[in-house]
């Protein structure tokens, strides 16, 4: 049996797989990546060769063009693939589409990798499959016992009761585009809400790539400034990217209600910093209690944390009788959500 | 408890006034009696239930939490309260069922009658039957102190416009009633008729003035005026009956409580309104004292007996509301005045003395008097109707208030945050200095204030612009600016006054500082000096 940490271990440019000779996730080219999913910091242009779920590798095209790498090949959920005696194979993670935990396994040591990942219903994306390992590498990024996200559709609940409390304010929801902004319009339309959502620019291509990919997403135009003369804008919802939210882009909204949809937004004070007056804790993210129970189902023999709040995981998995440790890997976004 | 929870989130984080009020009037109208009365008392601060101490809470907490993980979630959050409505997990045999909801009557109740030996099992009992959201709402209840922007006049105006009532007869009605206030909810509702009160000793809403303008005088004859000083202290209401006195603020908060010397000393039935000033009275020969000195007693709910020696307050009589039982707000102000007077020269000399009237015969007399009043607390001059009576709000006409002109100081910009609501994607709240010598470093820039408003909408574009080009770090949402000797933003601010402070780095504090005008025709190198701004205190 191999040593885990000479089958897979951080570098700077990532974790690093020697027998295999390729990277997880790295964050500057590298020759050979694996990549969970399509999130900025964990998918970066200029590699040579990439593996990814197909929908990974769509995203990757979409948001650095075609020729965001040399050559990419797309992985099934499921599919077993050698590469020098080492082999891997791809589980859903149900953080947004596409996205996958990584197994690697190689002379009978088994590490799964699991990027960033959820355990909550989503409808746009596969579920998470608990897969048993020697070592599960998980990250962190709600790794505190104050993290208890509440179910999304009573969350969006909050937002359809402000649409009907001020009527005449556009409510404008900041959601990260990849992903979470899909959820939140699935949400709002699986809450029965009909009337056309606008959407930001930088939303639009993966909009209409989540709509390709057959997750309905309903009348969707783009927020544009004609509109606002029209007043289209009144009492309607708008989604874009929480950083143009803050920028001169919003002022074409006459008395704008500014709400954020991330798992942050469970305390409150960072709802306060940022002027969110309405914060709905939705998230792509575990919660503690799904942190807690992923790695209690999973019963690995080590728990090796990524990135986020790294020390109260491995202090609960001390508790718990878990070895534990954090890889201090750099380059992933705390504040990714 | 839901609704009430749901309720503090949304107040918590809305800046604007209307969407506060738009909040409150709607959770009034959804909401059953008696919750919405408790509720209502909850937020204006009006609820007596025992309360329970942080440390507290942190022992049930950690009876099933490690303390390391609650250390870190402690330093996470940064508030006591919120971390343990986070952290916070029942046993999985005690969740509630979904959708169950206790109410808020049910639980405040339960908590008035909580004996010295069952606080720890009550609370443990409702942390766990509650919501994250619930338990903070319970959290903030049990400790005291909301501290969620609404103040009573806030929540009174919400109930006037949800029963569709004049302000004026609720505030009138307040102190008289108590939570969780049927009769008031009735009649707001049109179920039954005003409430009459038993006790008489309320809050009756003040009259107000509104400023001169620029060409009011022009129109205005001198001889149908009375002119008085007008105080820099605080408008007061001081309301008594059968021994029963209150003091209350120009809004109607019962501040009886930090000024038990003033209402311990009326000697008479009826309500009088004046400023309450520190120092002494005309009558004692005794000079008035400055604001500062008033703010050392303001905001407090008790006092001690050395804070109202060195600070002793007294009230400069303005007008007389009801004599005894007889509302004698009809009469004309001469009459009104005369009433006063005689009431006055019955009470003690130290506490109470007549606000003078000024002698004048034209405007040009009284600008000269006003440009250089006998008193420094003085702080400009108001001019009444000789046949106005005593009339509620802020009607313009009867009396104006004609203030001594604002202070000016060049200032630079130094930090830029931004605003809220409609604000928010502008650059709108502005820390700015002044020059000073510092010993080894030469000149630098010592903030001395910040200020939101005064300018106008297209000046906010033309300082937002400058915040986004010239930013030269970032701490948190503040953005620290370019405020160099050739190189910033100069802005003239306008300031009530100013005074010397130890909270403040720069040692001086500004009483309502504004952007008055952008000086983009100087350089920082051309903005004032902190000496200049010392040398103004009065």
């Amino acid at each position: 049996m191999i040593r885990p940490e000479h089958l897979l271990h951080p570098t700077p440019n990532g974790l690093y797989c020697p027998p295999g000779d390729f990277y997880v996730d790295p964050v500057r080219p590298v020759g050979r990546a694996l990549v969970t999913h399509g999130h900025s910091d964990h998918a970066r242009s200029g590699h040579s060769h990439v593996l990814a779920t197909r929908q990974t590798l769509d995203i990757m095209a979409i948001r650095y063009g075609d020729d965001f790498c040399d050559s990419a090949q797309a992985a099934e959920f499921g599919e077993t693939i050698h590469r020098n005696g080492v082999s891997v194979c791809f589980h859903p993670a149900g953080h947004v589409l596409g996205s996958a935990q990584i197994e690697i396994e190689y002379q009978g040591t088994r590490i799964v990798v699991s990027g960033d990942y959820k355990r909550g219903a989503d409808p746009t994306c596969a579920a998470f499959e608990p897969v048993s390992c020697d070592v599960f590498i998980t990250e962190a990024t709600f790794g505190l016992p104050v993290f208890h996200h509440p179910d999304p559709q009573v969350e969006i609940l909050k937002l359809i009761t402000s649409l009907n409390q001020f009527p005449e304010r556009s409510h404008l929801v900041g959601a990260y585009a990849l992903g979470k902004a899909q959820r939140v319009i699935s949400l709002i339309r699986r809450s029965g809400y009909d009337k056309p959502i606008y959407i930001h620019g930088a939303l639009t291509k993966l909009c209409d790539y989540y709509r390709n990919e057959g997750i309905d997403l309903g009348d969707l135009r783009p927020a544009t400034a004609e509109d606002t003369k029209s007043g289209a804008f009144k009492g309607a919802v708008v989604v874009g990217p929480p950083s143009a939210f803050n920028d001169r882009w919003a002022r074409r909204f006459e008395d704008p209600l500014s709400i954020f949809a991330s798992g942050w937004m469970m305390v409150r004070q960072r709802a306060k910093q940022r002027g969110v007056e309405l914060p709905l804790v939705i998230s792509d993210h575990c919660d503690w209690p799904e942190l807690i129970s992923t790695i209690t189902d999973i019963a690995p023999q080590q728990v090796w944390v990524t990135h986020g709040r790294e020390e109260a995981l491995v202090r609960w998995c001390e508790l718990a009788g878990i070895k534990a440790r954090p890889l201090h890997l750099v380059g992933y976004e705390d504040e990714g959500d | 408890m839901k609704a009430f929870a749901a309720l503090l989130d949304r107040l918590v984080l809305t800046p604007s006034r209307n969407g506060k009020l738009k909040l409150l009037q709607d959770y009034f109208r959804a909401t059953p009696d008696p919750d919405r009365g408790y509720a209502l008392a909850a937020l204006t601060d009006n609820l007596e239930i025992g309360s329970v101490k942080p440390a507290l809470l942190k022992e049930l907490v950690l009876e099933r939490m490690d303390e390391v993980l609650f250390r870190y979630s402690y330093d996470y959050v940064g508030d006591l309260a919120e971390t343990i409505s986070l952290v916070w997990e029942p046993p999985t045999d005690a969740k509630p069922a979904e959708g169950a909801d206790l109410q808020l009557s049910s639980i405040i109740e339960r908590l008035q009658r909580l004996g010295r030996n069952e606080t720890r099992g009550v609370i443990r009992t409702l942390l766990d039957t509650l919501g994250p959201s619930e338990r903070f709402a319970l959290i903030k209840l049990i400790t005291g102190g909301m501290r969620i922007g609404v103040s009573a006049r806030l929540a009174k105006q919400a109930l006037a416009n949800f029963g569709e009532k004049d302000i004026g007869d609720i505030e009138g009605l307040w102190h008289g009633l108590a939570p969780p206030y049927r009769q008031l909810f009735d009649w707001l509702e049109d179920r039954t008729e005003k409430p009459v009160l038993a006790t008489p000793a309320i809050f009756h809403s003040v009259m107000l003035s509104t400023p001169i303008e620029d060409r009011d005088l022009e129109v205005l004859d001198p001889s149908d005026f009375a002119a008085e000083w007008k105080w820099d202290g605080i408008r007061v209401q001081l309301s008594c009956s059968d021994g029963r006195n209150r003091l209350y603020s120009r809004s109607g908060d019962d501040i009886s409580g930090a000024f038990p010397d003033i209402v311990e000393a009326a000697r008479f039935d009826g309500v009088i309104d004046g400023e309450l000033l520190v120092g002494g009275t005309s009558r004692s020969n005794a000079p008035v004292r400055t604001f500062s000195d008033l703010q050392q007693r303001l905001n407090r709910k008790t006092v001690t007996a050395r804070m109202m020696e060195e600070y002793p307050v007294f009230i400069r009589a303005y007008d007389i509301l009801f004599e005894g039982s007889q509302d004698v707000r009809d009469e004309v102000l001469p009459a009104r005045r005369e009433r006063l007077g005689k009431l006055v020269e019955a009470q003690e000399a130290t506490r109470f003395d007549l606000s003078p009237l000024v002698p004048f015969s034209s405007w040009e007399e009284l600008e000269r008097l006003r440009s250089s009043p006998p008193d420094p607390v003085i702080e400009g001059v108001m001019l009444k109707r000789h046949d106005s009576v005593y009339q509620a709000g802020r009607a313009k006409g009867p009396w104006f208030k004609w203030k001594r002109d604002p202070m000016n100081a060049d200032a630079v910009l130094m930090y830029a945050q931004r605003g809220h609501g409609k604000r928010s994607s502008y650059y709108s709240d502005f820390t700015f200095g002044v020059w000073t010598a510092v010993p080894g470093e030469g000149d630098i820039l010592v903030p001395v204030g910040k200020a939101y408003f005064g300018f106008t909408d297209q000046e906010l574009e033309v300082l937002d612009r400058f915040v986004r080009n010239n930013t030269v770090d970032r701490f948190g949402p503040v953005r620290a600016l370019r405020a160099e000797a050739e190189h910033g933003f100069v802005v003239e601010v306008a300031f009530e006054g100013i005074a010397r402070s130890n909270r403040h780095k720069s040692g001086v504090a500004m009483r309502f500082p504004r952007i008055a005008r952008l000086r983009q025709d100087k350089l920082p190198k051309d903005a004032d000096r902190l000496e200049t701004l010392v040398a103004m205190i009065a």
